[in-house]
């Protein structure tokens, strides 16, 4: 290996095509976007990271001793709603969707590259009136501001919030609309629906919900808003108005978007799951349909939120079918992708850590999803910690798993550089440890009857919530420690080869970090997609081989 | 391949992602369309707070809605279908490279949207003087005051968001006027008055569900 002389220019990237300032925050680069997503939602994720703990800090002792319990509200529900708002759901499309989406497909860029700008603008300014709804006071309805207390009784910052959620709104219905005109319309020749890599089907099953389900939760909003300021009467029960409309249309999106969070994650997961396992996904083609399936039966399904609501027994049954429903695309990708490491060759490197964590995880959280989907046992754990344990085993140990795992596959082509695969390692061991220490304890909490969204607990509680309380730290430092490392990288890390996992895949035939307009030459796609077998060697660079620059 | 190279075939101006000028359209066309979908399914909610009221209070919805000005309800559908018209007509100009012909049908839509929006604004006005606005000063003589203090919420939340996007509308034909005159539009690239000219019918088309629907439901019950 020859160490270039430093005379010799260093090759056009997108990162170093241009600089300054003006040059990010005008670009329309999607690979750049991305970036700028990043770093956004990053920042969203440690503030609702911080307000996670303080709730676990004040939850460490039964009494209600470090903040008081309007505090409290606040707390969780700042929580929920940076989470929620602004890291989970544009998490993994916005920043690896956005990367990856244009490279897979092997186009120069998205459909729509102004829009992909205007829709981080979007969020941002979103975020901001989120912000600042934070610093005036806070806002203490729970993420899900069910009406009248929103309406009528808080008296929180409820407009300023939702404002920006309906914002931020705009920029999901964006992201999704250029997804999905990107996919139909700038495919690679030769690129056939049924040569796409999962990654995208999986998006493009996300896209359809942005943009069938923003819409609703858009209009809801603007009528909590009005409700709000004018008493216009939609929601007030004074006037005729059923709180319970709220509910269903609220859920009518917010179920929806559950698979907004949980799609790319498994579009992800397929990623990780072929390159490491260096074959096919294991029945393929169903996969790709349990995507649009899960898509599809996500809009049936909203009414289980609303099990002790007051609807109607019949909707009850209905809404526990459809849910039992749901489970069986999710199931067939989670056989799928165990079937698919059956006698692979898997390469323990840490995505794959990772995604085996996603796979237990997403398991346990999806499992459990199914306990609550049932009519009788709702009942009983309805609002209990055994709920806040289902969704964060999948939110956390689902989707935060993948956008990480995520994180370090595409890492050097993103960057160019490699991240420290040791450190990296253990960071992973980190996050499982610390997160089922965190959540598991509260399924057993929840069953035992502790409510959630409450300050003070009864004292036998208290030595499971001391467990939670030091699993979140130690998941804390979990996730410091990526953010450092990643950052690390960035100046001293290894330089990346343009294919360092030896995968298969059109975003690993460009160079890392790839050309401003993705490819030298755009490729004509021949062979289906973890074609490993006829691609034995991945498609350009065989492995551990850097590249001179 | 280069996008440069064949750039100078067309007189479109395409962007660098697109192989040729029709990707482009059809990517425009499909993304416009996906727009449409999401606009209705935010007018879809409203919709359904429609049905749900209008289901549970049958009788306070229709004693409500006599209060609308059917006559100027209609000489305000007829305006916006005369304005479809127009667009039609404007992007047809534009698709057989007739400027002056496209400036004139845009002016005319312009103007129809403009008469739309005044006579939108007169009945609001009506509204005001008849306390039929929701609010403290809500006025309603009859059994169902409540409940048609609700349906007039809705009216003014539907025909407000409405009205919003007519305003939207009517800014976009007028850069599509300015941009006609400046002779952007040629019989090979006239994508963005195709586009409004979607986002036009649309807008009339949901002004089409809601005109029976606050006007018409229940008229002849009295």
């Amino acid at each position: 290996m020859i160490t270039a002389p430093i005379s010799v220019p260093e090759r056009e990237h997108y990162l170093n095509a241009s600089y300054g300032l003006k040059s990010w925050l005008l670009t329309k680069d999607h690979k750049r976007i991305a970036l700028l997503y990043l770093a956004t939602i990053t920042f969203f994720f440690f503030l609702g990271g911080l307000f996670a703990v303080m709730i676990r800090l004040e939850l460490l002792t039964p009494e209600g001793d470090m903040v008081q319990s309007e505090t409290y509200n606040k707390l969780f529900t700042m929580h929920g709603v940076n989470m929620v708002f602004f890291f989970l759901l544009p998490a993994i499309p916005a920043v690896l969707g956005n990367f990856l989406v244009p490279l897979m497909i092997g186009a120069r860029d998205l459909a729509f590259p102004k829009l992909n700008l205007a829709s981080w603008y979007i969020f941002t300014i979103g975020g901001l009136f989120t912000l600042y709804a934070l610093l005036s006071g806070g806002v203490d309805t729970g993420w899900t501001f069910y009406t009248p207390y929103s309406t009528t009784y808080s008296n929180s910052f409820v407009i300023a919030t939702a404002v920006g959620i309906f914002i931020a709104g705009f920029s999901s219905i964006l992201t999704g609309l250029n997804f999905i005109v990107t996919i139909h319309r700038m495919r690679a020749p030769g690129l056939t629906w049924f040569r796409l890599p999962l990654f995208i089907w999986s998006h493009y099953a996300a896209s359809l919900i942005m943009v069938l389900g923003t819409p609703v939760i858009a209009v809801t909003i603007l009528l909590l808003a009005a409700e709000r300021a004018f008493h216009i009467g939609i929601f007030d029960p004074a006037l005729g108005g059923d709180p319970v409309l709220f509910q269903h249309l609220f859920w009518f999106y917010s179920h929806p978007a559950v698979y907004i969070m949980i799609l790319p994650a498994m579009a992800v997961i397929s990623e990780l799951v072929a390159a490491s396992a260096r074959k096919r996904v294991y029945g393929y083609e169903f996969v790709a349909y349990a995507s649009v399936a899960i898509a599809v039966f996500g809009f049936l399904v909203w009414g289980h939120h609303m099990f002790v609501s007051g609807q109607s027994v019949y909707a009850g049954l209905v809404f526990s079918v459809l849910s039992y429903l749901v489970a069986v695309p999710s199931a067939v990708k989670v056989f799928n992708w165990t079937a698919t490491l059956h006698k692979g060759s898997i390469a323990l490197e840490t995505p794959m850590l990772y995604t085996f964590g996603f796979i237990g995880l997403f398991t346990i959280g999806g499992m459990t999803g199914l306990f609550l989907a049932a009519l009788g046992l709702d009942v009983h754990v309805h609002d209990t910690y055994f709920v806040v344990a289902h969704f964060h085993y999948v939110m956390v140990g689902g989707t935060i798993m993948a956008y990480l795992g995520g994180l370090h596959y595409w890492w050097p082509k993103m960057t160019g550089r490699m991240y420290p695969e040791i450190l990296a390692k253990l960071a992973a061991l980190t996050v499982f440890i610390g997160f089922n220490l965190t959540f598991f304890p509260q399924f057993i909490l929840g069953y035992l009857g502790m409510p959630r969204r409450y300050h003070a607990y009864p004292e036998e509680f208290q030595v499971l919530n001391v467990m939670s309380t030091a699993g979140a730290s130690v998941l804390a430092v979990g996730y410091l420690l990526p953010m450092c490392y990643f950052i690390w990288s960035l100046r001293y890390g290894k330089v990346a080869a343009d294919n360092p996992w030896g995968a298969v895949g059109l975003e690993w035939q460009t160079l890392s970090p790839p050309p401003v307009e993705n490819f030298d030459e755009i490729p004509t796609v021949t062979h289906e997609a973890y074609d490993y077998v006829s691609l034995p060697n991945g498609s350009v660079t065989p492995k551990k081989e850097a590249h001179v620059r | 391949m280069s996008a440069e190279a064949h750039g100078a075939v067309f007189h479109a101006p395409r962007g660098h992602q697109f192989d040729t000028a029709e990707q482009q359209k059809d990517a425009s066309t499909l993304g416009m369309w996906i727009f449409l979908v999401t606009e209705i399914m935010f007018f879809g909610g409203l919709f359904c707070c429609y049905l749900v009221y209008r289901w549970l209070y049958p009788a306070a919805f229709a004693a409500a809605s006599h209060h609308l000005d059917v006559a100027l309800g209609g000489f305000n559908t007829a305006a916006l279908i005369c304005s479809s018209l127009t667009m039609v007509l404007a992007v047809n100009a534009s698709q057989h490279g007739k400027r002056g012909a496209l400036i004139a049908f845009l002016i005319l839509t312009i103007l129809l949207g403009g008469v739309f929006l005044g006579v939108k604004a007169v009945e609001w006005h009506h509204k005001f003087v008849d306390h039929h606005v929701p609010g403290p000063s809500f006025l309603f003589e009859g059994p169902d005051a409540r409940q048609a203090q609700l349906f007039f919420s809705l009216y003014f939340v539907m025909t407000g968001l409405h009205a919003l996007h007519m305003v939207i509308g009517i800014g976009l034909l007028t850069v599509l006027t300015v941009q006609a005159k400046r002779g952007k539009f040629t019989p090979e690239y006239n994508t963005p008055v195709d586009m409004c000219g979607l986002y036009w019918h649309f807008v009339d088309l949901i002004w089409i569900f809601l005109f029976p629907l606050l006007y018409l439901i229940d008229r002849h019950a009295k």
